[in-house]
């Protein structure tokens, strides 16, 4: 095993460092889209027009905004976005660098995705907290949010496995981590092997994202 | 007393009233039946009572106060006044029976004390569920589920129970073990129990007053013994089943 060693040997370092810039990337970005698309989630659900507060004006122009941003492809929104991510943390390289177009990214996303979850919880279950006299944020957080959150749990892997690829396209503006890598060795320098370790690498990340969160929606759900 | 006075409701988007000038006044104390077939306005009736849904026109009157544009903190007290019971239990699946009939404690104070969670172990072992604390609603029968749902209800103290067909999804066994339930907790507390069903044996087997609701209006009302023996409308005596629906 030779060949083995000596890819080890070269390349080992380069690999590991764009794993760990890769996973840095994703979850750093992916728990502040989920701040941010939570919110956003909660505030479309709960002002729908069948909502606990309908106000549809306002509903319809939320839902506007979240839209017009998932519609925008995430290199565009990356170049679009870089006087605003310089301003904010001074860079547009690097892991530092692509975190913000990211969570501009991925926050509508997740967005749709909370107020879906939410929707699916049963309505008389939401109906009796509302008539047991709680408050809207009440109901929210202790009714809404935790009824939903098996279904939200399934969708933070769908988020992860979308924003990885995001990653992987932000490596081709000097991001750094696994994308960058398999574009700059097998893209440029047509280094075979280490295109395809990242993609091995990737395929992997995606299927222990799927089964981890797959596992844990099933502990956390107690609807046998 | 609750009394709701010429209650009005139409849905958005439609041109046919639910309730068209519904009168009715519920003694307090009582166990007082609403019955109508499916389409009546019967759900619609309740929902106005606890405001989860508003009249279009009218006003809903309770102990002499009107009840009926309430919003915010008003609101939220007064609910914990009315407790509702729904035909599909409407527990949180994701919390414990014992949790679930913490929720009002929740509500009303944002938090719930190791007083709250005795006072619901005791709810819990009224209504024969001791043993099921930790159970999830998942793991028990539809009786039991409503049976947490009415320790829910009795958490708040509340001085009416609006129930909303609690029974139709139910077996006969479990059927007469929630009416027993609910008759025990008028005998024991006085609360005020409001029956919605579209079953006549319901109304019989618990209820002191009958309210009969036809295309959201009022057609009969009176004791039970009354309007049984003596049924005026012709929806009445086909829900009691002495002549045939098409007739
Ligand atoms: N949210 C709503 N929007 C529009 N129409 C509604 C709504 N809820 C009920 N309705 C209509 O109002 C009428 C009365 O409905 P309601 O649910 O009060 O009847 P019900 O007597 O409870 O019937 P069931 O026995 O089937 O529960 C029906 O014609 C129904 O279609
Ligand atoms: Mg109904």
């Amino acid at each position: 095993m030779p060949n083995v060693t000596e890819f080890v040997s070269e390349y080992g370092g380069l690999l590991a460092q764009g794993t760990v810039d890769t996973l840095a990337m994703l979850f750093v970005s992916t728990a502040l889209a989920y701040v941010l698309g939570i919110a956003i989630g909660v505030v479309l659900y709960v002002t729908s027009p069948t909502g606990l507060r309908p106000m549809p004006a306002f509903n319809a122009v939320l839902g506007w905004i979240v839209n017009m941003t998932r519609s925008i492809p995430f290199i565009i929104l990356l170049v679009a976005l870089m006087p605003f991510t310089r301003a904010i943390v001074h860079t547009t390289i690097g892991v530092v660098g692509v975190t913000p177009p990211l969570v501009v990214s991925a926050a509508p996303f997740v967005a749709r995705m909370i107020e879906q979850s939410l929707a699916e919880v049963p309505r008389d279950a939401i109906e009796a907290a509302e008539a047991c006299g709680a408050s809207i944020p009440r109901i929210v957080r202790s009714a809404l949010l935790p009824e939903a959150l098996p279904s939200i749990v399934r969708g933070v892997s769908i988020t992860l496995i979308s924003v990885l690829g995001y990653t992987a396209i932000a490596g081709a503006v000097g991001a750094g981590g696994l994308g960058d890598i398999a574009i700059r060795y097998g893209y440029y320098r047509y280094e075979d092997e280490v295109m395809v370790v990242t993609v091995i690498l990737l395929v992997v990340l995606v299927q222990v994202i799927q089964s981890t969160c797959d596992v844990i929606a099933n502990r956390i759900d107690h609807r046998k | 007393m609750i009394s709701l006075q010429n209650i009005t409701k139409v849905y958005d988007g439609s041109d046919v009233p639910a309730l068209d000038g519904v009168s009715i006044d519920i003694p307090d104390g009582d166990i007082f039946g609403i019955i109508g077939i499916s389409g009546a306005g019967k759900s619609t009736l309740v929902r106005c009572i606890n405001l989860l849904e508003r009249p279009t026109s009218g006003h809903v009157i309770v102990d002499g106060t009107d009840v009926t544009d309430l919003t915010g903190a008003e609101l939220r007290a007064y609910r914990r006044r009315v407790a509702m019971i729904f035909q599909g239990f409407g527990l949180l699946a994701q919390k414990t029976a014992l949790d679930n009939v913490c929720f009002p404690f929740l509500a009303s104070n944002g938090r719930v004390t190791a007083d709250d969670r005795a006072k619901a172990s005791e709810l819990l072992a009224r209504v024969g569920l001791a043993d099921k604390a930790d159970s999830y609603p998942a793991q028990l029968s539809g009786g039991q589920q409503q049976r947490v749902a009415i320790a829910r209800a009795l958490a708040c103290d509340p001085e009416y129970i609006l129930c909303d067909e609690a029974t139709s999804a139910l077996d006969p066994a479990s059927t007469q073990q929630i009416l027993d339930l609910l008759r025990q907790i008028n005998e024991e507390t006085g609360t005020t129990i409001l029956v919605i069903t579209h079953s006549m044996d319901v109304v019989e087997r618990i209820c002191k007053n009958v309210t009969v609701l036809v295309h959201g209006k009022v057609v009969e009302q009176g004791p039970v013994e009354q309007v049984f023996a003596d049924p005026q409308d012709e929806t009445t005596k086909a829900l009691l089943g002495r002549v045939s629906w098409n007739a």
